[in-house]
């Protein structure tokens, strides 16, 4: 009896000691970080949240590359001192959730980018509005998303203005009449991107002629893309990720289906070409972000992030890279951390001029800007014409 | 057109049913369920890319590397994760369970390390080559990998019936302590299991690649919860049921896209898989418990 009780002694002893050193360490560095102002520049915590472990942690990668890349620059320039706070969502609702949380109450940070999904996005920015936090999604394109509140924003261009695009240029050129879908149902995303597909279909006069489903992370698709071959369409309308994507299209081309693809804004991705190879070939995307484009403004970032990361920078990295832009622009006209000023200056945000083009926000805080309409010819991704 | 789907069907379920063989064979022996098994598979995939892709090797050795890669991972599970476990005083039947539950999760996380979250390209020739006859098409790969799971099928069942080894292992399955008292090293007996059951694995994995083109760090677990679904369809411990359930699997799995809705396909698998077990509990090929195992 005396030597259990002993032994509690000891344990929370040892828990004693700890947690007095986690306090002391943390009002260390809080102490630090409110010497670091005081010469003009303004100082901000900024919370990003992202999908960096799991199936998507390729996305996560290449949203938290572009980040990290413009806010080295950010500092370069000595305006906006940024702080990024980086938190894992692993793609799950209530892990995306928790994350905001801790970085709202704990570390406190005046804004949040992130999370990756639109799936996260839609618990996170209900939560982030009501309190008080300006949140920015760089990749969630699903349909309501700026809706949900006055301090909900996102760069990132709907699924419901891109694939219209792809498709009308697609149906135009080809003369389609009869296409076939092919969707992911276990997605906000995929399956927001399938529903835009079935209303521009309709709205096109196009014949649907079968609408086949999978899951993410599913590696056969020859039961579907059979009976798809079978039906002979003109077109296959395919919302994916580029994962399931470019992994759908190889078995396709193998399997004798020469027809042209078009996908949604998950499916836009150099990384196609990489894992499809030739099969990639007749791909059709509209996208905000042309890394082929002779601007000088998307040259320097591409050769930036070539240089630093050692891949060509996709959608991801340009929409995020854009982003802190935008808010460092947001900051400096706000001239401080607090979270309503930076709210207030972000929905002015008019005509900014990115590496995407140039954006500007709408009352909602959703994005205003002109997709351009790509396709995969020779191996690499070209203006369709 | 539905001959074809019929292929692909059976491609599938060969798959699933080499995945399930590995599962079996451990479960057979050592009475638990290998949950690192879906990702030694995984591992045994990433070989093949690395060999056929970043190497640019011919694909009869991405089948070596993948075999020699995956019996490391197997003896090394079974030193680390299942060796330490047995046979103590006070240790619950289920800490083998979630020790290899450990494995999976650093497995998966060093592919991960290693490779990338994304998915790998697998470029062989090979999975170009075709057969046409008449409106269908057969891919010679196809025809390797329901070949290759076949042969893997009556080699193991006549191993275990007719060679010393497999008599032995049997006597290890049927009770451990009195195999050990007639003379059979027991240990050596386990250890070879579990490498076997890997090497099946990483074999599968290399199918996988060659058929469908997608490696991905994830892959594991999903082939790893078919394979649980299929041996316990097809009966635990045996080497028939776990060929006959992953064709079953497979086959459904394709037939349910053919004649009705791709979303259900997983669903409707698995309720096949319910009412099968409702009418048979031990499974297709299981015997029923008579007696509780040692």
């Amino acid at each position: 009896m005396g030597n259990v009780f002993k032994g509690l002694l000891a344990v929370i002893a040892v828990f004693t000691l700890a947690l007095m050193s986690a306090c002391g360490g943390n009002s260390e560095t809080s102490g630090e970080q409110s010497d670091g102002s005081g010469d003009g520049t303004v100082d901000v915590k900024v919370g990003v949240i992202s999908w960096l472990t799991g199936a998507g942690a390729g996305y996560g990668e290449a949203i938290t590359n572009g980040f990290e890349l413009a806010n080295t620059e950010i500092k370069e320039e000595g305006k906006v001192n940024i702080e990024l706070i980086t938190e894992d969502s692993a793609g799950k609702q209530e892990q995306a959730l928790s994350s905001a949380q801790k970085l709202m109450n704990s570390e406190n940070v005046s804004m949040i980018l992130g999370p990756t999904l639109s799936t996260e996005m839609k618990v996170v920015a209900p939560e982030a509005d009501l309190n008080g936090v300006p949140i920015m999604g760089t990749s969630t394109t699903a349909s309501g998303i700026p809706q949900i509140g006055d301090y909900v924003f996102r760069n990132s261009i709907p699924e419901s203005l891109a694939i219209p695009a792809a498709v009308s240029s697609a149906v135009e050129k080809y003369d389609a009449k009869k296409v076939a879908i092919l969707y992911g149902n276990d997605d906000v995303f995929t399956k927001s991107g399938y529903d835009t597909m079935k209303k521009v279909a309709e709205e096109q006069g196009l014949e649907v002629l079968t609408t086949e489903t999978f899951q993410k992370g599913q590696a056969d698709y020859n039961a579907q893309l059979t009976k798809i071959k079978d039906t002979k369409p003109d077109l296959i309308l395919c919302s994916a990720l580029y994962n399931e994507g470019a992994v759908i299209m190889d078995q396709a081309r193998k399997m004798g289906i020469d027809v042209p693809f078009v996908g949604g804004n998950g499916f836009n991705s150099p990384e196609v070409i990489k894992i499809a190879g030739d099969a990639a070939n007749g791909l059709i995307v509209a996208t905000p972000w042309f890394g082929g484009s002779e601007d000088e403004k998307v040259q320097t970032f591409v050769d930036k992030y070539k240089e630093e990361y050692g891949n060509e920078p996709d959608q991801f990295a340009a929409q995020a890279y854009d982003a802190l832009y935008i808010l460092a622009d947001a900051i400096e006209r706000a001239g401080s951390d607090d979270r309503d000023a930076i709210r207030d200056a972000l929905a002015e945000t008019e005509g900014f001029e990115g590496v995407l083009g140039e954006m500007s926000f709408d009352e909602e805080g959703d994005i205003v800007m002109e997709p351009t309409v790509l396709t995969i010819k020779d191996g690499k991704f070209q203006p369709f014409e | 057109m539905l001959l074809e789907q019929l292929i692909n069907g059976l491609t599938l379920g060969s798959i699933y049913a080499i995945v399930a063989l590995g599962y079996t064979l451990v479960f057979g022996v050592l009475g638990i369920i290998n949950m690192a098994h879906g990702e030694i598979f995984m591992f045994g995939a990433f070989m093949g890319v690395v060999v056929t892709h970043t190497l640019q090797l011919p694909l009869a050795l991405a089948f070596l590397v993948a075999i020699a890669v995956t019996a490391m991972l197997g003896l090394f599970l079974e030193l680390i994760a299942l060796r330490p476990l047995r046979g103590k005083k006070g240790v619950s039947h289920l800490a083998p369970l979630i020790s290899t539950i450990g494995v999976s999760i650093f497995l998966e996380n060093l592919a991960h390390h290693f490779f990338g979250a994304g998915n790998r390209p697998f470029n062989t020739s090979f999975s170009q080559l075709s057969i046409q006859i008449g409106s269908v098409t057969i891919y010679a790969v196809q025809l390797v990998i329901f070949a290759i799971a076949i042969l893997l099928m009556i080699s193991l069942s006549f191993w275990l019936s007719k060679t010393k080894a497999g008599k032995a292992l049997r006597a290890c399955a049927e009770n451990l302590e009195a195999a050990s008292l007639l003379g059979v090293n027991t240990k050596k007996m386990i250890m070879l299991t579990v490498i076997i059951a890997s090497v099946i694995g990483g074999i599968a994995g290399v199918l996988v690649g060659m058929a469908f083109n997608s490696v991905t760090p994830q892959m594991g677990l999903s082939m790893g919860l078919k394979g649980l679904a299929i041996i316990i369809l097809g009966g635990m411990g045996s080497v028939r049921g776990a060929m006959v359930g992953g064709l079953i699997l497979g086959l459904s799995e394709t037939m349910i896209v053919v004649f009705g809705e791709s979303g259900y396909r997983d669903a409707i698998a698995f309720i096949a898989i319910i009412i099968i077990l409702l009418v048979r509990p031990q499974g297709l090929f299981g015997q029923p418990v008579t007696e509780a195992r040692r």
